[in-house]
């Protein structure tokens, strides 16, 4: 095996050639936040998170795609580098429901993040989707990593039951005309759910707990709902 | 689902019977075609087309969202497109718009609709009306189609020798022979008959000429690059998506010399050894690709485009590719998710075009200008195309006036003259100059009092300004220069491609602090936001898109601090 050697934040690392930074930094014992990347899905480089500064590079690079160099000296944390994750962060969290995405909260602190500051700007915050027994969808808390998509598509399921909405500012995650789940192409493999890393989407038993249901009235909703699913077809 | 009982599919059978490979890569021209005879894409449609292109429903629900132009709710069958870019909202197109839509809000057979640029801005205010391009539009003027406005030409073409432009405007561009007639294809002769593909690519070089699309990449380099890519598939793309407020030079190169267009794209698919091209045109240009539609039919009759071209072992063909409404795919990578049917999502580089282009080919993707450029090199010889401009940035240039001054139009001159002297070409100013907009949307503004300013590369960069597409846009003391600002900020809002997160919020963000600054309600610590806005989209976003959002409105900024009243409340 090919290997490099370089340094993140002082510490010199050896890794197999064509590791990214992402992973380099993690062999050297560096913290380098994230929030698109997941081990499970292929990497898409949208949240800009993982931004860090590699000397003599003339733009910073995204650690969690950029490939990490022999001989780099790359810094993870600097007030240039501080002040690009707390703007994602405040912006973020001005446009969506960040409660249920803990790793998200800790970092706002970590970066002083003061959302407030964008008080008054357009939020997302559509109603919750309750269209199926298996799951719900309130994508008032997506952060749009994208994975679910990509499990349903050609990251694992085939199943390519849910998509983009929107542009820009707008883009959501939806399915095609806005159908509810069951007349989608969706198989409810819940794989979605799973990787979900927001609470955006949840398992339905989950959601009717969090709302103080009763296990037999769980039982009983999900079961109703899947009789009628089953009769109509 | 009876409306799949009634729907007919017989059009659209005719129309996927036009197409040669039925697959993800023709669902947009799929699409674009589609919503013409049945008035919209309704479910039952998309159905079938989903079922004949084997794509998942969902996925081109996700296309037909990110396209401006693709509807899938009824529609008016006819269509008044009001352009309400910085250049035509300084000169009322705001108020043509309120008026048209007065008009015909209980017209169902007509749909009214902005248009964030038209690229008619030497035409401002402008329309498109069904495919007529409006402009010149009396603000007095009713809102009907025939009184709004006549249909606009070819645009005023200025500047002393003329190179690139030589035709436009003196030859019938539908007219093969009249292209011949002035030293057309002289260049494809000259390359096939006398050149092999690594001498072309040599003159190119030599020539020095970079890329004339905003990134000044060196053209020659772009080709070696793609040439000697492993691959046995290669392509050539012409971008003629022309979208960014302010330029219009390529509109004007594609209806008035599209024959050179293609001549371009053939040179470079043989130095790079290419045997297919696409030039994808914006879906607001329809006049030119009608042009261009006919001028790749006539010269393929002719023997300048297919197999064994002027009797040679080269074989080259070109298709034609319409946009559906949107700017980011004007980026080239986001231009060619968009001719292999997907949203306009710009791709992580590395890897580049050149290894991993269009089809994940190695391609070679240049500007409309550029390709003319090209053909004109290889036929007059690099050190003919040396011996204007300046050292690093030589020949002559396409640049796009507009705003206030006398003569809006794309005047070509030499580079290395200065902002002054091409004013002083377009007639001077119209009243009194309060800011320039110097290389478009992305770019930056300069003061008046900065008119000896070199339009060259090298003086730019070293002004700390870019040349981008070519813009000179002019702003007088009688408008107001926070509108302008406003309309900057509302475009890139509005055409963010919605990927990465510091253009996606960065824009929205941008755009509304702009807004409450206009109305004098921002604060310091709003203006302190946007710097931190600013410095974000410009050092993570993505593409160019997102680094170049805040550039404008930055410069402007630091240029006029007190621009904006700040409320100290
Ligand atoms: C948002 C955005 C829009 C762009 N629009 C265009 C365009 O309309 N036409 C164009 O030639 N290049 C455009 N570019 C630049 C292209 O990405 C690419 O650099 C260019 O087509 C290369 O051609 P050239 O080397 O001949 O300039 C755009 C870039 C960005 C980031
Ligand atoms: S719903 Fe969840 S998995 Fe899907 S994009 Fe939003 S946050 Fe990511
Ligand atoms: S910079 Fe903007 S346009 Fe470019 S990829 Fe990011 S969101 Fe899309
Ligand atoms: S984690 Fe790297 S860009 Fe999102």
């Amino acid at each position: 095996m090919e290997t490099i050697a370089l340094e993140i934040d002082g510490k010199r690392v050896t890794v197999a050639s064509g590791s990214t930074i992402l992973a380099a930094a993690e062999k050297a014992g560096t913290d380098i936040p994230v929030l698109c990347y997941f081990e499970h899905t292929s990497s898409k480089g949208l949240c800009r998170l993982c931004v860090v500064e590699v000397e003599g590079a003339t733009t910073m690079q995204p650690a969690c795609v950029a490939l990490a160099q022999n001989d780099s000296i790359i810094q993870t944390r600097s007030e240039n580098i501080d002040r690009i994750r707390r703007t994602i962060l405040e912006m973020l969290a001005s446009t969506v429901d960040l409660s249920e995405s803990p790793d998200l909260l800790e970092m706002l602190l970590d970066y002083d993040a003061v959302p407030e500051r964008f008080q008054g700007g357009k939020q997302l915050l559509p109603d919750l989707i309750d269209d199926n027994p298996v799951f719900i969808r309130d994508y008032a808390k997506c952060v749009m990593c994208w994975r679910c998509v990509q499990v349903c598509a050609e990251d694992a399921q085939y199943a390519f039951a849910i998509n983009f909405g929107g542009r820009g500012f707008e883009t959501s995650i939806a399915t095609f005309f806005g159908k509810a789940m069951p007349e989608t192409t969706c198989v409810f493999c819940g794989q979605c759910v799973g990787v979900c890393p927001s609470g955006a989407l949840k398992a339905k038993t989950e959601h009717l707990l969090e709302l103080g249901a009763l296990p037999e009235e769980i039982f009983s909703e999900t079961r109703m709902r899947r009789k009628s699913k089953r009769r109509r077809t | 689902m009876s409306e799949a009982e009634v729907l007919d599919l017989g059009d659209l059978e005719i129309i996927l019977s036009r197409h040669s490979s039925l697959d993800r890569q023709a669902l947009i021209p799929v699409l674009l075609e589609a919503q013409k005879p049945y008035g919209y894409l309704s479910e039952a449609l998309l159905l079938a087309i989903g079922q004949a292109l084997r794509v998942p429903l969902a996925e081109i629900h996700g296309v037909i969202e990110f396209y401006t132009l693709l509807y899938n709710e009824p529609v008016g069958k006819h269509f008044i497109r009001v352009c309400t870019g910085p250049v035509c909202a300084q000169v009322g197109s705001h108020q043509i718009l309120e008026k048209v839509s007065q008009q015909y809000i209980a017209d169902s057979t007509t749909t009214v609709e902005e248009v964030p640029c038209l690229c008619l801005c030497d035409n401002a205010p402008a329309a498109l009306v069904d495919e007529v391009p409006i402009g010149n539009i009396d603000r007095g003027a009713m809102g009907t189609p025939g009184e709004l406005g006549r249909e606009v030409g070819l645009g005023f073409i200025g500047g002393e020798e003329r190179w690139l432009t030589k035709r436009c405007g003196s030859v019938n561009p539908e007219d093969i022979d009249d292209f011949i007639a002035l030293e057309g294809f002289a260049a494809l002769r000259r390359a096939l008959e006398k050149m092999q593909p690594p001498d072309v690519i040599r003159e190119m070089k030599a020539s020095g000429l970079v890329g004339l699309g905003g990134a000044a990449f060196p053209t020659g380099l772009k080709w070696e690059f793609a040439a000697n890519a492993e691959s046995d598939t290669r392509y050539i793309v012409c971008n003629g998506d022309e979208s960014e407020p302010g330029t219009f030079k390529d509109r004007v190169l594609m209806e008035g010399d599209p024959y050179s267009v293609l001549e371009g794209m053939t040179i470079a698919g043989y130095a790079v050894g290419a045997k297919k091209g696409y030039i994808y045109v914006r879906g607001e240009y329809p006049r030119a690709q009608k042009i261009l539609q006919n001028a790749i039919e006539t010269a393929r009759r002719m023997g300048y485009l297919g197999e064994n071209i002027l009797g040679s072992e080269f074989t080259f063909d070109v298709e034609l590719r319409s946009g559906a409404g949107a700017y980011i795919c004007g980026e080239e990578t986001a231009l060619f998710e968009s001719i292999e049917g997907k949203r306009g999502f710009p791709r992580l580089k590395p890897p580049y075009p050149t290894t991993h282009g269009l089809f994940d080919k190695p391609t070679a993707i240049n500007n409309v200008e550029t390709l003319c450029a090209s053909a004109w090199i290889i036929a007059n010889g690099a050190a003919a195309y040396r011996a204007r401009g300046t050292d690093e940035s030589p020949g002559l240039k396409l640049f796009c006036l507009s705003g206030d001054i006398v003569q809006a139009g794309v005047y070509e001159v030499p580079f290395g003259i200065t902002i002054a002297e091409l004013i002083e070409l377009g007639g001077g100013f119209k009243g009194e100059p309060q800011a320039i907009l110097l290389g478009g949307a992305a770019g930056t503004f300069v003061r008046p009092e900065d008119l000896d300013l070199v339009l060259s590369f090298e003086d730019l960069k070293k002004a700390g300004h870019s040349l981008g597409s070519g813009v000179i846009f002019v702003i007088n003391q009688e408008h107001d220069l926070r509108s302008s600002l406003l309309s900057l900020a509302e475009f890139f809002s509005h055409e963010s491609c919605g990927k990465c997160f510091p253009c996606r919020m960065g824009t929205q963000r941008q755009f509304e602090i702009i807004e409450k600054a206009v109305q004098g309600e921002a604060n310091k610590a709003d203006f302190l936001a946007l710097d931190d806005i600013r410095y974000t989209m410009t050092n993570s976003s993505i593409c160019g898109l997102g680094i170049t959002a805040g550039t404008a409105i930055g410069s402007a900024l630091e240029l006029w601090p007190d621009v904006f009243a700040v409320d100290h409340g």
